[in-house]
């Protein structure tokens, strides 16, 4: 009898200990979309998050693209199977902030958690993107970037150009790549992320409305103002260069960074966070200049970011919550935040992180490094040039896309493109703001 | 007189027929039913909230010109990926048919790529054509020709067409090849003796006689070009250059699950139920009646 005691008492302690050593670490499932070298990177926060505490354990996935892991979320929202953590990418912004009850607030999680917060020490380019008008920020910013242009230094010599010539406006750039044309450079000029870099960082470069009730920021009855005289004008002139073979369209997101790393273009429109794999694998003298822009007077506003931030989403335990609103706080870090910056090309989402890497001398050392944050924050934010928040907003963009293709291979005028553009778009914003009201 | 074998009572057959009515019930009615039912609302894409909008979904969608013009995209590709896939079946299994040595080996390798998923074979056919790296796409640049079916609708149409039809092939040619062997060839012999020529047997002996496959090949293609190629489609073109590769079911699928606009996705569920259902009523009742069984 005694013995069968002992056994019992023994099972019941094992069971004790075994459920204490399973609950000692809380699992935090975060998803986000990237592979390659950022995978890299990213994995490697992880492993320095857990390795520096022992009560959470964050384990992340790659779910695909970007338009992929937030589908992925959403399908698994409704089937109340989703992460922790999901990584939006500032497109799908709009669609989770409408979502009221998907998300729990940055805010009111870090409130929660009793975890120190500072909303101040953000870049306020960046973090205006993700609060709410009543500033509240509502999304931890991950990893922003904003347009550069890049230069094929080998290729602008071999087309009998100064490789530090101004290329401050679309006009010299246009006389560049007439003079590469006619030397026989077969792609002088070629470009990713169509619509984010020739309409809506344009838009707010230029001081111009993407979009009415202040590009979105301030309703849902919001309307697509994209096919202004000056947005025409640029993208006709897009059309045009097409037509002369001096601009290759080579896909709708960033297809044509092959080509330029590949050395074949000779100036190529991206995003400053093209800089990791171009430093990698450009066998060729590279340089960074800021985005061009009309005319020659007026200095141009700033523009405006892409990227990705990270959301909490709801229905998780308060536990698990405290473990997400931890390794939030750990991210926002000056020193993880520097080293992300210098290693990815992605600005430095706090000023605090922006002053440790200038102090550090790596801009010096890393020529046009600095030109993403500083063509960011260069002049005090306007209505036009602080973000965007519309719905629907990469169907938006399949839209925009489709008709700038119209453009580039002749069947379209700019003009006929973009109001047909601004006109299906509406269309799905009014949809939006209908499911959403 | 026709034979009939009568039951008694109603148990046994109820429960005969039971696993085919749950399967149809689980796997037909109960989704369509859902799509119905799901066309007449318009939810936010986290399913926290929806609302009734009776027919808005459907009014939505043929107002939209890009949505009519992908009936005429749907038609033009399903009949190219059917008819160049059952004529080179056709082709490749009246050759395998006549081969004496070899014919196991042959067969097997030109089934081989059905073997290969949709979307796996949309990405081998993007890596030949890629405008960066494939290998195709360089030698045409070479010959001269300007391949870029990112920008060039013809060329992308042709590419998914290419690349749904290539593991169809296989499927077809074995379906042909089976029919071709089922043939007596007693039949065949005599009309040679008779002197008809190889052509003449072909078409007045052969064809005929492989109707009721080829009828039935015409169906299954139609059902797959229709419903199975949205990975190759996805995969290749994502249905540009300005929507010229976007056919029916790959609006479904991109607004559905790319863009999470599920009321839009299921009344075109419902569009595209109706019209797959007077597609097969026409088949069978126009087509079948020239097949001899």
């Amino acid at each position: 009898m005694k013995t069968i005691k002992a056994f019992i008492c023994s099972i019941a302690l094992f069971a004790m200990f075994a459920g204490t050593a399973a609950q000692a670490k809380t699992e935090i499932q975060w998803w986000h979309a990237f592979g390659g070298r950022l995978g890299e990177l990213l994995d490697e926060q992880v492993n320095k998050f857990n390795a520096s505490q022992d009560k959470y354990t964050v384990v992340h996935t790659r779910k695909g693209n970007y338009s992929e892991t937030l589908n992925a979320g959403i399908a698994a929202f409704r089937a109340k199977q989703h992460p922790n953590l999901l990584m939006v990418f500032e497109v799908g912004t709009a669609s989770l902030m409408a979502a009221k009850g998907a998300y729990v607030p940055m805010h009111q999680l870090m409130k929660d958690a009793k975890q120190k917060f500072n909303p101040n020490g953000f870049v306020s380019a960046v973090s205006g993107y993700y609060t709410t008008t009543d500033g509240k920020m509502l999304s931890m910013p991950y990893n922003s970037s904003t347009p550069v242009l890049w230069v094929n230094k080998d290729l602008m010599k071999k087309a009998g150009l100064d490789p530090e010539m101004d290329l401050s406006t679309w006009k010299q750039v246009g006389n560049a790549l007439d003079a590469a044309k006619a030397k026989g450079i077969d792609m002088p000029f070629c470009t990713c992320w169509h619509s984010w870099v020739h309409l809506e960082n344009f838009s707010a470069y230029h001081n111009l409305p993407f979009a009415t009730k202040a590009n979105g920021f301030a309703g849902l009855d919001t309307e697509l103002a994209f096919n202004s005289p000056v947005h025409i004008k640029h993208i006709q002139t897009l059309g045009k260069w097409a037509q002369e073979g001096k601009f290759k369209y080579m896909g709708r997101r960033n297809e044509a960074g092959k080509n330029f790393r590949g050395g074949e273009c000779m100036l190529m429109t991206e995003s400053s966070a093209g800089y990791a794999g171009i430093k990698k694998q450009a066998k060729f003298e590279f340089g960074i200049r800021h985005l061009p822009y009309y005319g020659a007077t007026e200095a141009p506003q700033n523009t405006i970011i892409g990227g990705s931030s990270l959301w909490a989403l709801s229905g998780k335990s308060a536990e698990e919550n405290k473990g997400t609103a931890a390794f939030l706080a750990f991210l926002s870090r000056t020193d993880i935040q520097a080293k992300w910056h210098q290693d990815t090309g992605y600005l430095g989402v706090t000023t605090a992180a922006a002053k440790a890497t200038k102090k550090s001398g790596f801009y010096k050392s890393n020529p046009g490094t600095d030109l993403a944050g500083v063509q960011m924050m260069r002049n005090k934010v306007t209505e036009n040039s602080k973000g965007l928040r519309l719905g629907s907003f990469d169907q938006i963009r399949g839209i925009i896309d489709e008709e700038m293709e119209g453009v580039y291979n002749g069947s379209k005028t700019a003009q006929v493109a973009l109001d047909s553009a601004v006109k299906r778009g509406n269309v799905l914003l009014r949809r939006f703001e209908r499911a959403n009201k | 007189m026709e034979k009939r074998v009568f039951f008694k009572g109603w148990k046994l057959p109820v429960l005969l027929v039971a696993p085919q009515l749950l399967i149809s019930f689980v796997f037909f009615f109960y989704p369509s039913g859902q799509a119905i039912w799901n066309s007449l609302f318009l939810p936010d894409p986290f399913g926290l909230k929806t609302e009734f909008v009776g027919l808005d979904n459907f009014r939505f969608l043929l107002s939209d010109p890009y949505y009519l013009a992908s009936f005429k995209t749907t038609m033009i590709f399903s009949v190219a990926v059917s008819v160049s896939s059952m004529g080179i079946g056709l082709y490749l299994a009246a050759l395998a048919d006549r081969l004496i040595k070899g014919a196991g080996v042959y067969q097997t390798l030109l089934i081989w790529p059905y073997a290969i998923a949709p979307a796996i074979a949309g990405v081998l056919w993007l890596f030949l054509f890629n405008g960066n790296i494939g290998l195709a796409s360089y030698y045409l640049q070479a010959l001269g020709y300007d391949w870029n079916h990112a920008l060039k609708g013809d060329q992308a149409m042709f590419l998914v067409i290419l690349a749904s039809s290539w593991g169809r092939i296989s499927y077809n040619f074995l379906f042909f090849l089976a029919g071709l062997q089922a043939i007596p060839k007693s039949i065949i012999e005599a009309a040679a003796i008779d002197g008809a020529s190889f052509w003449k047997r072909f078409g007045s002996i052969v064809l005929p006689l492989l109707s009721p496959i080829t009828f039935f090949l015409l169906v299954v293609n139609i059902v797959y070009a229709f419903f199975d190629t949205f990975g190759v489609i996805h995969t290749i073109t994502s249905g540009g250059p300005e929507q010229s590769t976007t056919i029916l079911v790959y609006k479904v699928f991109s607004d559905g699950f790319v863009s999470q606009d599920l009321g839009s996705s299921a009344a075109q569920s419902v569009i595209l139920l109706v019209l797959v259902g007077i597609l097969t009523v026409v088949q069978f009742k126009y087509i079948e009646r020239k097949v001899h069984y």
